[in-house]
């Protein structure tokens, strides 16, 4: 090889420069991770197209899901009737749309319950520790200890069911996972010093806990609520198919399933699009989950 | 050790007080009477009913007489089932329950360990890719939903197997099937996790070189070590098993336990829903108890705190 294809390069003050990466946050990091892990982003089209539909699903529609047409019962799929109709004439697309709605709107407002109570409970245990983390910890115990299946089926043959109710009973145990989650977290915090920076700084119990510690324990959260809907979800559906769950004209994913058993001989489709919806729902939610912890929680990789 | 036990069976007793008194409270201040067709009773009739119960007492004479009876392990007589004994019920009902379960969480865990284990060891490979897609399916398809196509494709269809009903060993098989399921979804995951973490450790590379076989490595090196933490899932996995087990037995018609507390459920059957409830709860409690004990046999590092399942 002759000499004359091999040039130096330039050798310049801006050259060096151009090797440094740019700064990325913890955010974006966790974002470029999230990003690059295909079965997340599946994850969360699912979930985006289905919260769509659960929504505005009806709008594509001439019919509600509450209206019996007797003259149509049982239909098959059709340019009308979607997905069918029931044994009671009703639109099965209608339906399936508005039980997703309200599965979705029973699991959100389960787990902002879950968060709500578990972040304040968690928060404070942890941050005061002594003996009011003692107390605090005995409560959270022996809720612990309590099988919450049980829980939650007695508290919906006392309440009366709808979508409350049922919300309220899921997160009657469900907040303690939360509030050993954030304990953990604000324990392992706490006695950083940025911390006692802020409070020789003379800041108050309740902006150290606000501005410091919560946005530390964001990430651990996110985390836990992602798969706290699916089996927010999962839960709803279970009570609504052993019968303590929203009633008549009322649908969840849960009731529709139910509904769909007993017609499963001759019309299978009654069940096959419930069924599969909260399959996809949840599939949905835990493929983002995994992602959303990969990304969030590098180092814990499960 | 000893401590460690004693203190969580105080706080088992306590909490499953709390249980016994708040379900027996809640129940009787449930709307309505259990009997039926109230209406059309004479009075003297209805009395003679509430009285042949006990329900005719004041509430706190019931709860001291219904405790009392716990002792004897007598849960008092079913409304649904015109005056059965719910203790002599349960007692029938149990085996059909606890032989599903059994058998559904060992088909877990021998398909999900082997899963892991394939999984771990090819890594990226086309069984690794199988089994982390069958992990979340498993995980994401809820029980009774797998329970029924289950039932209807094998069971009505195809008529492989019985869709329903009791009886023989074939009729064991799908409702254990259906259960364990998400058992193996939920203990593959975990086995590859372990043994990924495992097989990345320094002694691994320490045995390879000292010229022992891959196989002799994996086995005695890897499986033992990863296997250790994996009996932690084995508390959320039996709760998982309960759980699921109302729901199969239901749509199976397996005559258990499950069943039963959803049909009383269902037929407002308070004494019956009392007494599931008390048993199942006890079932839970023991067997997580049981685990955490057998946990802290098996590797002596990790004593005590609260490590458990939900």
């Amino acid at each position: 090889m002759e000499k004359e294809s091999f040039q130096p390069i330039q050798r310049n003050f801006l050259s060096y420069q151009r090797l440094e990466r740019k700064q990325v946050g913890f955010w974006q990091d966790a974002w470029y991770r999230f990003r690059s892990n295909k079965g997340a982003l599946l994850g969360a089209i699912f979930i985006i197209c289905i919260m769509f539909f659960a929504f505005f699903g009806s709008s594509f529609s001439q019919y509600d899901y509450y209206s019996q047409n007797l003259l149509e019962v049982d239909q098959g799929d059709s340019a009308q009737h979607y997905f069918g109709t029931d044994s009671l004439g009703r639109d099965l697309w209608a339906r399936t749309w508005y039980g997703a709605k309200i599965s979705l709107l029973i699991a959100f407002l389960a787990v902002a319950l879950d968060v709500l109570i578990g972040v304040t409970f968690g928060g404070i245990s942890g941050y005061f520790g002594g003996r009011v983390d003692d107390t605090m910890q005995r409560v959270i115990e022996i809720l612990y200890s309590i099988p919450n299946l049980i829980v939650i089926i007695l508290m919906l043959m006392w309440l009366e069911p709808g979508i409350i109710p049922i919300a309220v009973a899921l997160s009657i145990t469900g907040w303690v996972p939360m509030a050993r989650i954030v304990r953990a977290q604000v324990l392992k915090l706490k006695s950083q010093e940025f911390v006692l920076a802020a409070r020789s700084l003379g800041a108050s119990h309740r902006r150290i806990f606000i501005r410091h510690l919560l946005p530390n324990t964001v990430g651990p959260i996110i985390i836990s609520v992602s798969f706290s809907i699916p089996s927010a979800i999962f839960f709803e559906a279970f009570l609504s198919f052993i019968g303590l769950g929203l009633r008549p004209p009322q649908a969840s994913l849960g009731v529709l399933v139910n509904e769909g058993y007993r017609y499963l001989q001759l019309y299978p489709h009654q069940l096959l699009w419930p069924a599969l919806l909260i399959s996809l729902i949840m599939l949905g939610f835990n493929l983002m989950g995994d992602g959303l912890r990969d990304a969030l929680d590098p180092k814990m990789k499960r | 050790m000893t401590f460690y036990i004693l203190r969580r069976l105080i706080l088992m007793m306590v909490t499953l007080l709390l249980i016994i008194t708040a379900t027996f409270f809640l129940v009787h201040s449930l709307p309505g009477t259990p009997l039926k067709n109230e209406e059309k009773l004479p009075p003297e009739i209805r009395d003679q009913i509430l009285h042949e119960y006990g329900l005719d007492q004041p509430l706190y004479v019931q709860y001291f007489r219904f405790m009392g009876g716990l002792f004897k392990a007598d849960l008092g007589k079913s409304l649904m089932y015109d005056g059965r004994d719910i203790s002599q019920m349960l007692k029938e009902r149990f085996f059909a329950s606890a032989f599903i379960g059994f058998q559904g969480i060992l088909i877990g865990l021998i398909i999900g360990g082997g899963l892991g284990i394939l999984s771990a060891l090819y890594q990226g490979r086309w069984i690794d890719n199988f089994a982390t897609s069958t992990s979340v399916l498993g995980v994401s398809i809820p029980s009774f939903v797998l329970a029924g196509l289950l039932s209807f494709w094998v069971g009505v269809k195809w008529g492989i197997l019985p869709p329903a009903l009791w009886g023989s060993y074939a009729h064991t098989i799908m409702p254990s099937l259906s259960l364990s399921v998400a058992v193996i979804a939920q203990f593959s995951r975990y086995v590859r996790t372990e043994l990924v973490e495992v097989l990345n450790q320094d002694y691994i590379k320490t045995a390879r070189a000292k010229g022992l076989s891959k196989a002799a490595v994996i086995w005695r090196h890897g499986l033992r070590n990863a296997l250790i933490p994996a009996v932690t899932v084995l508390g959320p996995l039996t709760v998982n098993i309960l759980t699921g087990s109302l729901v199969v037995e239901k749509i199976f018609g397996v005559p258990g336990m499950g069943a039963l507390f959803v049909d009383s459920i269902i037929n407002n059957d308070y004494t019956a829903v009392l007494g599931t409830t008390i048993f199942y709860s006890l079932l839970i409690m023991i067997s997580v108890l049981l685990i955490d004990i057998l946990y802290g046999w098996i590797d002596p590092r990790i004593r005590v705190a609260g490590r458990r399942g939900e």
